[in-house]
């Protein structure tokens, strides 16, 4: 119970600095994330600083946890343990570009961009949401080559004791 | 204009201490769209741990405004149609391509993870050319 409690609220306090970070960084912003996006136009190179710094933190933080035997809250890391680059990677990685590149948003300043309360973001996530709906209800055998594993695995964090 | 570098690699330090804290404490990655699939989940999954980042999530512009007394500027390029568009190639690509810039780019070039790598790799070239393409 108190495992779940703390699980909970580190949860929401990495939420919090997740999305403050997102809205200090310039990246709620779609233009900027599509001049970022427009190398052989008006390139807007601030967003690699965005990355470099998340980059840099989150590394550490990695470092920091292969000292530790297990998080602090949890027995044992959920990370992802597939190796292979296959087909259903780069070819969902090569759509979810396509839609960056249209709108300039991702899946996180889609969500913090609901706090504005403005339609445009609310329309973006709307339509997100469905495009996670689909794909994680659409029945398997009409898309064989696409969906290769059972929903219970589904998720890409799997247990991974090291 | 170096100050606005300033702040992005701030910000983005934020986000990466995000991921960090979640890594060490839960024991997760701070992938967003994998988290969103997950809280979507009405068993298994489905925890409600999940829900509580989404919650966060959406309070950190609230804090940045009680902050700063403003919300973060925002310019859309796009029309409604298109972010629908946008949106749904976004929703059902990170899902089969298992995450997406946080996920892959943040945690995942963290753990020089080669999956990562290739996939922010794909995203950021069509990215570009969807971008190069829409804007001539």
């Amino acid at each position: 119970m108190t495992k779940d409690r703390s699980q909970n609220f580190a949860a929401l306090a990495a939420g919090v600095l997740f999305g403050f970070g997102l809205s200090l960084s310039g990246m709620l912003d779609p233009a900027r994330v599509r001049g970022f996006l427009d190398i052989f136009g008006r390139f807007d190179p601030s967003l690699a600083f965005v990355l470099a710094g998340a980059v840099l933190m989150s590394h550490i933080g990695y470092v920091v946890s292969r000292r530790l035997r297990h998080p602090l809250f949890e027995e044992t890391y959920h990370l992802p343990k597939k190796r292979k680059i296959d087909w259903p990677l780069l070819t969902g990685a090569a759509i979810f570009g396509a839609g960056w590149g249209i709108g300039g948003i991702c899946p996180g300043p889609a969500l913090a961009g609901l706090a504005l309360g403005i339609l445009p973001f609310y329309v973006f996530t709307g339509a997100m949401v469905t495009g996670v709906l689909l794909h994680d209800h659409w029945p398997k055998h009409l898309l064989p080559t696409l969906k290769r594993k059972p929903t219970s695995e589904g998720s890409a964090a799997e247990s991974l004791s090291r | 204009m170096p100050q606005a570098y300033l702040q992005s690699f701030l910000g983005g330090s934020l986000i990466g201490l995000a991921s960090a804290l979640y890594l060490l404490l839960d024991g997760r990655i701070a992938g967003i769209s994998g988290i969103l699939s997950e809280g979507l989940q009405t068993q298994g999954n489905g925890q409600p741990r999940n829900l509580f980042f989404l919650l966060g999530l959406i309070f950190g512009p609230i804090l940045y405004r009680l902050g700063f007394g403003a919300w973060p500027s925002i310019h859309f390029e796009t029309g409604l149609w298109g972010l629908a568009l946008a949106g749904f190639l976004v929703g059902f690509g990170t899902r089969l391509g298992s995450g997406c810039t946080s996920g892959h780019g943040v945690c995942g070039l963290a753990r020089f993870s080669p999956r990562s790598m290739a996939a922010v790799l794909t995203f950021l070239i069509t990215g570009i050319i969807t971008v190069a393409v829409l804007k001539r």
